[in-house]
């Protein structure tokens, strides 16, 4: 691969962070400060989206800050695989802030200088994540995420904010100094190493039960991919406003931890070393747990952003499933899912965040009736959920049909059934949300009458991402594209 | 002034320093403070250049007043001795901005006399970092544990008390070193580090050699303040003035790790510690992991900030101790990197408490709640020095930690490895607890709503706040120029025959 020198992916993850210094300076106008935070993330996605025509032509760029220890250095580099997820998570920034403004203007929520400043320095560290070079790099970018997201999640600063917060850095801080770290370490003992190469670097550098401990550190490591038993944060992180818990819980933190996991699948461990030792069959496994396990608690949540949250740790396992199955088609799947995923959950919460903005309403339960009240809404729930339970014509339908593919490929017809029962359940926890909301009669017939559609500045965004859950199943191409890069280079 | 004797200026400047302001500040409060800045800022210059000249032309040796070694006194200006010594500048300067602001509010018209003291410290730190007698560093030990006995003394509350526990063990210390001194004077009718170095090898290695070595490094161990030997350290440092702990906490043990490093290297050999006595080496890192893992438990327990932070010191001590005596490359290297970096934040993270303490007060975990809206500059400051602690990249904290992790898996020291780790998480819970607390509560702990209203900005004042601020990005620059620092310094500090 052709990278060359360039200060671009710098600018591109540095322009957030140092944005946060004029909406810090803009405490006092509100206007000037939104104005900043749109600015930022159309600059951000302009500069990565300048990137692109290089990596689609098979180039790409690296810089490098500093070389810290003999043989790694803090660098960033551009490939198809950082650009697949960059692009998805600042186009999807751009809504999310436009959103933000909407909602916690509506709301009249408190230190909103300090929110957006905070969600400005995640994005860095999401994109800084999509973009490193080496191992060292992800983990110091991982952990910048995980800090700046603290203030997001305890927003509200109360008790349960502050457990929640609690746990939030205990999961994610304690399993990435207690594995991540020793992992990191024994990765650069036995290599020498901590670059992301094609194919991985272990491959003759480790024997068959060291790679086996590696992966489970791993795996286990970047618990922001929610692998069970180390889900618990994730539900408990929903106290968060709802645009963080849209962007940040269904985007930017749980699909870093995933792309993590996929990184070190392709480039530290090589998918070729997998399938010698054989080692898929432990991601697969664990993911299918996960996938199941997750669905099944899901249905029995009433708060619709909890079982929002319980459908996101289901859905995430289906990206590290597809990798685990070692297939081409497989790991396109699990690849495809991600951006497929992150379009389908951010309109499920927008639309979370609009009924609570208009109803005040958080539980499935009381929502009968709304759908009538608040069509656009619900219209854009109904097309998201349909993606995310994978049916046509939307854009989750291909990832799950890839992966269906690819264990056919592979022969593993127990994955087929996973894949296959695990949508029956999403389906089960999905329908009702809708089917209430047009269907069901109020009991109180007061309610609903006097609700509404929830600020256009919410509306806008959650529309377009449903129109993307569409667009993205009939113009496919340019995720395909990049995918095939990652999967077949 | 030649350029070849600067380190002497480096070291002189701040003792002539003592005597001016004892004179001066006795007829004037003014004139305390330029004297201070003006000498300390003068020692940084100099001992900067000087690390320059030897990062570019090598070190060197230089005898005092020409007298020629073994008999006068020599100094060794090396790569890890001018290191220190700018570490010693460096942290100086920055403690002394803020110490003459708390001093000024603590002491009012005894500033001179703990200005004195303070900078009669910091010669003898200059001193001991660039000494190549073994006797010297008996001297100058004591003239920076007497000057710091006093310093404590100075404190609040028992300070008397702790002061005195200290005077008693650091004694103890001293005459554990000097007696070891002796035995080594017995055996080889020298002082001098390079003279014993050379004789030390053609001694039969017999019970008097091992004595004269556990008295001196069981000496170093009790001023360095190494689990078992630290019931001192809590009290002493948690009741001296503020002023004092800018100074003392970062740079005492550190300088104190720097003389065993001195010792086992300069004057004993690696064959002789690692190989000779392989199963004392053991020993000593499994204490070292043993001290780390009780320091941080006990730290756990704490319900103030000052005292929480000197028993973290203590399981830093354990870092460093531990990395030394892993026996390879690595955990030297990371022993080393953490001296320079313990400095750093232990620095940060008092600076931060002298500010907090400004304006809080108390430093009960009960009064530091709602001081992210009170201070946010001074808590963001704690924050990048906690990130530190836990060994977050890319602070300095992390790249130490890396390299003592590195070296203890590379000798099989499981024991050693988990116990970082578990410090590490064990910090973790510690900051996170303390920044918990900032954050979420309200001073007054009104009803929820009420939480949410403007409280007034009330930051510590300028010359409290500029030094921690300083303070906090070294622990990011100095993270981020770890891999020329390993490169063009510290490799050159690596004894041979690793």
């Amino acid at each position: 691969m052709n990278l060359q020198p360039s200060t671009w992916p710098l600018a591109a993850v540095l322009i957030s962070l140092l944005g946060t210094v004029p909406i810090l300076l803009s405490e006092r106008r509100p206007n000037l400060r939104e104005t900043w935070t749109v600015l930022i993330s159309l600059g951000k996605f302009a500069i990565i989206a300048s990137m692109l025509p290089a990596v689609l032509e098979g180039g790409g760029y690296r810089f490098t800050l500093a070389e810290v220890l003999p043989g790694v250095a803090i660098a960033l580099r551009v490939d198809a695989m950082g650009m697949y997820f960059a692009l998805v998570a600042s186009f999807l920034w751009i809504l999310t802030s436009i959103y933000s403004i909407g909602y916690m203007r509506a709301l009249d929520e408190h230190d909103q200088t300090r929110y957006y400043a905070s969600f400005a320095v995640a994005m860095s560290a999401t994109i800084g994540v999509a973009f490193s070079a080496n191992l060292l790099t992800l983990y110091l970018f991982y952990e910048m995420l995980s800090l700046s997201t603290y203030p997001l999640v305890t927003h509200k600063q109360d008790a349960e904010a502050r457990s929640a917060g609690r746990k939030y850095l205990t999961y994610l801080l304690g399993t990435s100094v207690a594995l991540t770290l020793p992992a990191m370490i024994l990765i650069y003992v036995l290599t020498g190493t901590l670059d992301f190469s094609v194919g991985g670097i272990l491959a003759g550098k480790a024997d068959a039960s060291t790679v086996s401990i590696l992966l489970v550190l791993l795996v286990f490591g970047f618990a922001k991919a929610a692998v069970m038993p180390l889900h618990g944060w994730l539900p408990a992180a929903m106290v968060a406003p709802t645009p963080v818990s849209s962007f940040l819980h269904g985007v930017a933190v749980v699909k870093v931890g995933v792309f993590s996991i996929l990184r070190m699948v392709f480039f530290i461990f090589g998918t070729g070393l997998l399938a010698d030792l054989n080692l898929g069959a432990v991601l697969t496994a664990l993911a299918s747990v996960t996938i199941l396990g997750a669905s099944l608690v899901a249905l029995t949540q009433d708060n619709l952003k909890r079982r929002l949250a319980y459908s996101t740790i289901s859905q995430l396992s289906y990206m590290i499933l597809g990798a685990g199955m070692l297939t081409t088609a497989g790991m396109a799947g699990g690849l495809l899912h991600l951006s497929m995923h992150a379009f389908g959950k951010i309109t499920l919460f927008l639309c979370a965040g609009a009924i609570y903005i208009a109803a005040h309403k958080s539980n499935i339960s009381e929502m009968d009736g709304l759908g009538r009240r608040m069509p656009v809404t619900y219209a854009a729930f109904f097309m998201a959920s349909l993606s995310i339970i994978g049916m046509p014509p939307m854009g989750g339908f291909l990832s799950k049909w890839s992966l269906v593919v690819g264990a056919i490929d592979g022969g593993q017809l127990l994955l087929v059934a996973v894949v296959l029962v695990s949508s029956l359940l999403s389906a089960a926890y999905f329908f009702p949300i809708v089917y209430r909301g047009f269907f069901a009669r109020a009991a109180g017939e007061n309610g609903p009458e006097e609700i509404r559609e929830a600020p256009i500045l919410c509306l806008i965004p959650l529309s377009v991402t449903a129109l993307f859950c569409l667009g993205l199943f009939l113009w496919p191409s340019l995720a395909l594209q990049l995918i095939q890069m990652v999967v077949s280079p | 002034m030649s350029p070849t004797n600067l380190h002497m200026y480096a070291l002189a400047t701040p003792l002539i320093g003592a005597f001016a302001v004892m004179v001066l500040g006795r007829y004037s409060r003014r004139a305390v403070a330029p004297i201070v800045l003006g000498v300390l800022s003068f020692s940084f210059a100099a001992a900067l250049t000087v690390f320059l000249q030897v990062l570019s032309g090598g070190g060197f040796r230089y005898v005092v007043g020409n007298w020629l070694a073994p008999y006068g006194i020599e100094l060794s200006v090396d790569h890890l001795g001018s290191l220190m010594q700018v570490l010693v500048s460096g942290v100086a300067l920055t403690a002394s901005v803020s110490a003459l602001k708390s001093v000024a509010n603590d002491l009012q018209d005894r500033q001179h006399l703990f200005f004195t003291l303070y900078l009669i410290l910091i010669a003898g730190l200059h001193g001991l970092v660039l000494t190549a007698d073994a006797f010297n560093v008996y001297v100058l030990l004591e003239i920076a544990s007497i000057t710091a006995y006093g310093l404590i003394a100075l404190g609040r509350g028992r300070a008397i008390v702790s002061s005195f526990n200290y005077v008693i063990m650091g004694s103890t210390g001293a005459c554990f070193y000097l007696l070891g001194i002796g035995y080594l004077y017995i055996l080889t009718g020298t002082l001098n580090m390079a003279d014993l170095a050379r004789i030390i090898p053609t001694l039969q290695s017999g019970p008097a050699l091992a004595t004269a070595f556990s008295f001196c490094i069981v000496g170093l161990w009790i001023k360095m303040a190494f689990f078992p030997l630290h019931v001192w350290l809590p009290n002493a440092y948690s009741d001296m003035p503020d002023g004092a702990a800018v100074l003392v906490a970062p740079l005492m043990t550190k300088v104190t790790i720097y003389l065993m490093i001195r010792f086992m290297f300069s004057i004993f050999s690696p064959a002789y510690e690692f190989i000779q006595h392989a199963g004392v080496q053991q020993i000593v890192v499994g204490m070292a992991a043993l001290g780390i893992v009780c320091a941080s438990a006990m730290a756990l327990g704490q319900k103030n900030l000052r005292r929480m932070l000197t028993y973290l010191i203590i399981a830093e001590v354990g870092y460093m101790v531990g990395g030394v005596w892993l026996a390879n490359t690595q955990g030297l290297t990371g022993a080393i990197l953490h001296i320079v970096n313990d400095a750093l934040m232990t620095l940060c993270l008092f600076l931060a408490v002298s500010a907090i303490a400004s304006r809080a007060g108390a430093l009960d975990f009960e009064s530091l709640r709602g001081l992210f809206r009170r201070m946010p500059v001074t808590m963001a400051a704690l924050v990048v020095a906690a990130l530190s602690m836990i060994g977050v990249p890319p602070t300095c904290g992390f790249f130490s930690k890396w390299y003592l992790l590195l070296g203890g898996i590379q000798a099989g020291q499981w024991l050693y490895v988990g116990a970082l780790i578990f410090s590490s998480l064990v910090n973790a819970v510690l900051f996170f607890r303390v920044i918990e607390i900032a954050y979420f509560r309200t001073p007054d702990e009104g009803a929820h709503g009420s939480g949410h209203e403007a409280v007034p900005i009330r930051e510590a004042p300028a010359a409290m706040l500029q030094p921690l601020v300083a303070a906090a990005a070294a622990l990011v620059v100095v993270g981020l120029a770890t891999g020329p620092l390993v490169q063009h310094v510290i490799r050159f500090a690596l004894p041979g025959g690793f």
